[in-house]
């Protein structure tokens, strides 16, 4: 099976990869899947808490390219967004992107789940109410 | 010195490159001998039928059977097929019992679970951590319906090779038929089944630097003399057991490469088994966290499976595959997200199965080849932990297995 071109360059060089402090309350972390399954994404945002907005946003995942790019390209879009904004990107987005066949699709929804998962994580800390869960599967 | 982009092929247990020296012994046979082996009334058929028979001749040698014992198929799928099935169906009055194991090849695996429909009863063996069988449990396995062990030789993503001595002997003892699925051993190490007692034998050409499309069956014709219901009709080729017309070119490639595998497969051994332990030694000190897996004593000497924790498979091959072949267990792309079933089968956590290897070396790889994937494994191995976060948590101290995981 052959990569498309996004994927294979989100994976040389996959842009946000790192750790933000997930002490600081303005840092939401969403951790995601399974090493059991092959993928675990876990997606970082730091909110500046006066206007809502995603200031940064970091990766770091185990899992196959389409996984690693997923995360990669996720940080991307969440940077400048707003939370409002943010809980809008929908894994069909990530597919289309990033053209993922059938197959990694999952890996998508892993992405969307760690968003929402980062963002419900930022909203707990700060108190207040949850927004979006992350979607079970 | 390499001169990038250099492909370096160590996926030789997928399927082997063709021999050149086998290439040219096939090439006649397209055009200037055309004929069908089983024409016999004109020299196009006479000349077919004698690369037929050469190239049975030259099999049998690297066996130590009688040609006539061979019966050529399409490849080893095939003849796993018609080995098992055959046997069924040849011996269902006598009983439906058989034997197998957990880490069988699909081939025998699949066709096992179809003959329950028709009646069987399959007994899968587990393996050890080791991959190998209990000779124990085997024993006593055998009842009075059983009529077939099927133990595959060498296995083909650990090349941990199950004790077949042991194992003929347990079925002389109690009078049972023993099959061996040997595509990944024949013309690599000796596989002799008169010596071992194994009385079926499947394999493939091109596993052993010959052609695709065609493989073979041996099937004991002395003491136990053996048959097995052909499951295709037509022609009656191959003693009734196999209908169809030869893949003559195939099959004259086929015996050529025996040919050379019987002259060459000790000294092949021999340097391949130091390449492959160059490349362990150099992956495993290099790198932390890195398990071999199977039985390091009992394994075929071109084959290393390892693992590679907390980096995912097929992922780390996308920091190589431009340059170096390799197979991972994991199977990212399947929808069930299931990793290798062998690895898994071994006791492997489907972590470390997803995170696994397997590297196989050829008669053709070179030690400057594994040099070079060396390094290329290393700077993925490194690169994809940089990226993982399950790496840095197990940094940090954290104890994974209390993670509160979100499956999906």
């Amino acid at each position: 099976m052959a990569y498309s071109e996004k994927v294979l360059e989100h994976f040389q060089h996959p842009k946000n990869v790192g750790t933000l402090d997930k002490s600081k309350t303005t840092v939401g972390t969403g951790l995601v899947g399974a090493p059991e399954c092959g993928d675990v994404m876990r997606l970082q945002i730091e909110v500046d808490p006066s206007t809502q907005t995603i200031i940064d946003a970091k990766f770091k995942t185990f899992g196959c390219g389409s996984a690693i790019a997923s995360s990669s390209l996720a940080t991307e879009w969440l940077k400048g967004k707003t939370i409002e904004q943010a809980l809008t990107i929908d894994n069909m987005d990530i597919v289309e992107e990033l053209a993922l066949p059938p197959v990694k699709i999952h890996c998508s929804v892993l992405a969307e789940d760690a968003i929402k998962g980062a963002i419900a994580d930022y909203q707990s800390k700060i108190g207040i109410a949850v927004t979006a869960m992350a979607a079970a599967h | 010195m390499i001169k990038e982009p250099m492909r370096v092929y160590l996926d030789n247990n997928s399927t082997t490159p063709c021999d050149p020296r086998v290439v040219d012994t096939m090439v006649p046979y397209f055009y200037q001998k055309p004929g069908n082996s089983a024409s016999r009334n004109h020299p196009f058929g006479w000349e077919a039928e004698e690369g037929v028979d050469y190239a049975r001749e030259q099999i049998a040698a690297l066996l130590k059977v009688d040609p006539k014992e061979i019966i050529f198929t399409s490849g080893a799928t095939e003849s796993d097929n018609l080995a098992i099935k055959g046997v069924f169906e040849m011996y269902r009055s006598k009983g439906n019992h058989i034997i197998t194991v957990t880490t069988e090849h699909k081939a025998v695996l699949d066709t096992c679970d179809k003959l329950t429909e028709a009646g069987a009863e399959i007994t899968y063996l587990k393996v050890a951590e080791d991959g190998l069988i209990d000779l124990a449990e085997l024993e006593a396995a055998i009842k009075s319906t059983t009529i077939l062990v099927s133990v595959m030789w060498a296995n083909n993503e650990t090349g941990v090779i199950q004790p077949m001595k042991e194992i003929g002997d347990i079925c002389e003892k109690h009078g049972v038929l023993f099959m061996s699925d040997a595509t990944q051993a024949v013309g690599k190490i000796p596989t002799y089944p008169k010596e071992i007692g194994v009385h079926l034998m499947a394999w493939t050409s091109h596993k052993m630097y010959g052609p695709k499309g065609v493989g073979a069956l041996y099937v004991s014709r002395k003491s136990p003399r053996v048959k097995v219901t052909a499951q295709m009709d037509g022609g009656g080729h191959e003693r009734g057991m196999r209908s169809g017309t030869l893949n003559v070119p195939g099959i004259v490639g086929f015996g050529k490469a025996a040919e050379i595998a019987r002259l060459e497969m000790h000294a092949d051994a021999e340097r391949l088994s130091k390449l492959r332990d160059r490349l362990e030694h150099e992956l495993t000190s290099r790198l932390e966290e890195c398990y071999i897996n199977g039985n390091v004593n009992h394994r075929m000497p071109h084959v290393t499976n390892i693992s590679f924790k907390h980096v995912e498979g097929e992922g780390l091959m996308m920091t190589f595959n431009q340059n170096i072949a390799v197979s991972s267990g994991s199977a990212c792309t399947s929808a069930s997200l299931e990793p290798s079933y062998v690895l898994v089968a071994l006791g492997l956590g489907d972590d470390l199965a997803h995170s696994s290897i397997r590297f196989s070396l050829g008669r053709f790889t070179t030690e400057e080849e594994v040099d070079f994937a060396v390094e290329k494994l290393v700077a993925g191995v490194n690169h994809m932990r940089d990226l993982s976060p399950i790496w840095e948590m197990y940094k940090e101290g954290v104890d994974l297995s209390n993670v509160q995981w979100s499956e999906h």
